[in-house]
C-alpha cells in the first residue's frame, strides 16, 4: 500500500463529501440521545443521592444493592438485556425507550454516587444552621446543601457527562442511527474507512470544548485548595 | 421576674448517645429578658443541652417548652417553633454560596413566606443591627470571622426569635475580633433579648450575665448571679473549674 492509497482509504475528502449527509443525521441522533440520556441520568442520580441521605436501613440496603448492581453490569449488556429481555416480560420497548431505560439505570447509578459524595462533602453544620432557622429537611437540601454539593463535584459531573455522551454510541446495537452507526453504514457502502475517521473528528470537535472547560475547572479547584 | 412565665422551661432532660449518658436530668429555666451563661468543662454537655432546646438533638426524656410551646410534642410543628429559637454556632455556619443578605433573607422567604422585597428589607434591617449593612453584598468568604459571626447573629434575629442560643460564639475567632461579636451580643441584650450563652468569656459573663449556670458531667452543679458564682462558689467542682480557667 502506497502512502497515497493510505490517504485515500482513511482521509479521502471526496468520501467525506459523499458521507457527510448521513454523518450529519448521525450527529443529530447522537445529540438527541445525549439530550435525553444526560438529564435522565442526572435526574436518576439526584433521586438516588437524595435517597442516600435517608438513614433508614429499609432504604439503605436496597439502594446499595441497586447502585452496586447497575455500576457492575456493563452498559452494553444492560442495553441488550433491556431491549431484548423486556419483551419477554410482556413490555415492548422501542429502541430509543430501551436506550433511555438502560442509561437511566446505568448512568443514574454513576451520577448518583457523584452527587452523594457531593452531599457528604457539605459540612453537617450547614444542615444544622438551616434547620435551626426553621427550614424543612427538603428546603435545606434544595437551597443550602445541593447548591454546594453540585459545586463541589462539578468537575466529576462534567467528566461523567463526557463519558455518557461517548457511551451513546452503544445505541448502535439496537440499530439507532447515531453517529458511529451511520459512520459504519457509510464505511460499508463506500468500502472506505474515511467515514469512521470523520466521525472521530466530529466527536472530538463536539467534546473538546467540554474537555477544555473541565481542565480549567479542575485547575481552579486545585488552586482553590492551595 | 418570677411573675412572668419563663421563656425557656426545660425539666429533667436526659440525653443518651448510645451507651453514653450525656445529660443526666438537667433543669433550666430562663425568664424573659434574662441572660443566662452556661459554663463547664469540655464534654459536660453544654452544647448538647443547647441543641436539645431547639430539638436539633432529640432528648431521651424530659420536657421542654419555649414561649409556651411544647418543643418535644409530636403535634408541634417543629419548623414553626424553631423560628422562636435563634441559634448561633461556634463555626458560624454561614451558607458560603449566598451573600450576607442572602443568608439572612433565606428563612424569611422560605419559612416565613415573605416576598423577596420584604425579606430583603428585613434582612437589611437585621444586618444593620449588627452594623454590617454595608457588607450585605459580600459573600462569607469575603468577610472576617467576626463579621461572619455577626451575619450569623443577624440571620437568627431576623426571624424575631423569643430566645437566642449562643454556642461558644467567639471561640473560633482571633482575639482582636472577639470584641465586635460581644458588642453585638451586648446590644441585643440591651434591646431586651432573652439569651442563653455557652462561652468561656468570663469577663463578658461578669459584666452582662444575670445568672451563671455551672455544668459538669451532664448535671447542673450550681447556679447563681455572676458575683456569687465567681466570687463565692459553693461546690468544690466549681472552684476547681474556675481555678483552671483563671490560670489560662
Ligand atoms: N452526636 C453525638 N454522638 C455521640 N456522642 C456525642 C454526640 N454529641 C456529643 N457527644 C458526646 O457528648 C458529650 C457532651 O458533648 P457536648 O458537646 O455537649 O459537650 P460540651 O460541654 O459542649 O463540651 P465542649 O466545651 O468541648 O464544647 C461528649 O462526651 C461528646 O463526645
Ligand atoms: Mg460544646
Amino acid at each position: 500500500m502506497t502512502f497515497d492509497d493510505f490517504l485515500l482509504a482513511f482521509f479521502s475528502l471526496e468520501i467525506v463529501g459523499q458521507a457527510w449527509p448521513i454523518l450529519w443525521t448521525g450527529l443529530q441522533q447522537t445529540l438527541l440521545l445525549s439530550a435525553i440520556v444526560v438529564p435522565l441520568g442526572v435526574g436518576g442520580g439526584m433521586l438516588l443521592a437524595l435517597l442516600s441521605t435517608v438513614r433508614h436501613r429499609l432504604v439503605r440496603w436496597p439502594l446499595m444493592v441497586w447502585v452496586d448492581f447497575f455500576r457492575a453490569v456493563p452498559p452494553l449488556v444492560l442495553l441488550i438485556f433491556v431491549y431484548a429481555g423486556l419483551p419477554f416480560a410482556g413490555l415492548e420497548v422501542s429502541a430509543i425507550g430501551a436506550v433511555a431505560i438502560g442509561f437511566f439505570l446505568n448512568t443514574g447509578a454513576y451520577y448518583g454516587e457523584i452527587l452523594r459524595a457531593g452531599i457528604e462533602s457539605v459540612p453537617a453544620g450547614q444542615m444544622e444552621a438551616a434547620r435551626s432557622t426553621g427550614l424543612t429537611r427538603w428546603q435545606t437540601m434544595r437551597y443550602v446543601v445541593l447548591p454546594q454539593a453540585v459545586r463541589n463535584v462539578l468537575p466529576d459531573l462534567i467528566s461523567n457527562t463526557l463519558e455518557v455522551v461517548k457511551l451513546t454510541s452503544i445505541a448502535s446495537v439496537v440499530a439507532l442511527p447515531e453517529l458511529l452507526f451511520q459512520a459504519r453504514q457509510a464505511q460499508s457502502v463506500t468500502y472506505n474507512a474515511t467515514p469512521i475517521v470523520a466521525a472521530a473528528v466530529v466527536y472530538f470537535l463536539l467534546l473538546w470544548p467540554v474537555v477544555r472547560l473541565l481542565s480549567r475547572l479542575e485547575n481552579r479547584q486545585l488552586a482553590g485548595r492551595r | 421576674m418570677a411573675q412572668t412565665p419563663p421563656i425557656v422551661a426545660a425539666h429533667g432532660i436526659h440525653k443518651h448517645f448510645g451507651t453514653l449518658h450525656v445529660l443526666k436530668g438537667v433543669d433550666l429555666m430562663v425568664a424573659e429578658r434574662e441572660l443566662v451563661f452556661v459554663i463547664g468543662p469540655s464534654g459536660s454537655g453544654k452544647s448538647t443541652l443547647l441543641r436539645c432546646l431547639n430539638r436539633l438533638e432529640e432528648p431521651s426524656s424530659g420536657s421542654i417548652t419555649v414561649d409556651g410551646i411544647d418543643m418535644l410534642s409530636r403535634s408541634t410543628d417543629i419548623n414553626a417553633a424553631r423560628q422562636r429559637v435563634g441559634m448561633v454556632f461556634q463555626s458560624f455556619n454561614l451558607y458560603p454560596h449566598m451573600t450576607a443578605l442572602g443568608n439572612v433573607a433565606l428563612a424569611l422567604r422560605k419559612v416565613q413566606g415573605k416576598s423577596r422585597a420584604e425579606a430583603e428589607a428585613r434582612a437589611r434591617a437585621a444586618l444593620d443591627r449588627v452594623h454590617l449593612a454595608d457588607r450585605a453584598g459580600h459573600f462569607p468568604g469575603q468577610l472576617s470571622g467576626g463579621q461572619q459571626q455577626r451575619v450569623a447573629i443577624a440571620r437568627a434575629i431576623a426571624l424575631e426569635p423569643r430566645v437566642m442560643l449562643f454556642d461558644e460564639p467567639t471561640s473560633a475567632l482571633d482575639p482582636e475580633l472577639v470584641g465586635g461579636v460581644l458588642a453585638a451580643m451586648r446590644e441585643l441584650r440591651e434591646d431586651g433579648m432573652t439569651m442563653v450563652v455557652v462561652s468561656h468569656e468570663m469577663g463578658f459573663a461578669k459584666a452582662a450575665a444575670d445568672r451563671v449556670v455551672f455544668m459538669a458531667d451532664g448535671l447542673v452543679v450550681e447556679q447563681g448571679p455572676p458575683a456569687e458564682l465567681f466570687g463565692a462558689p459553693r461546690h468544690e467542682r466549681t472552684r476547681a473549674f474556675l481555678g483552671q480557667i483563671e490560670r489560662h
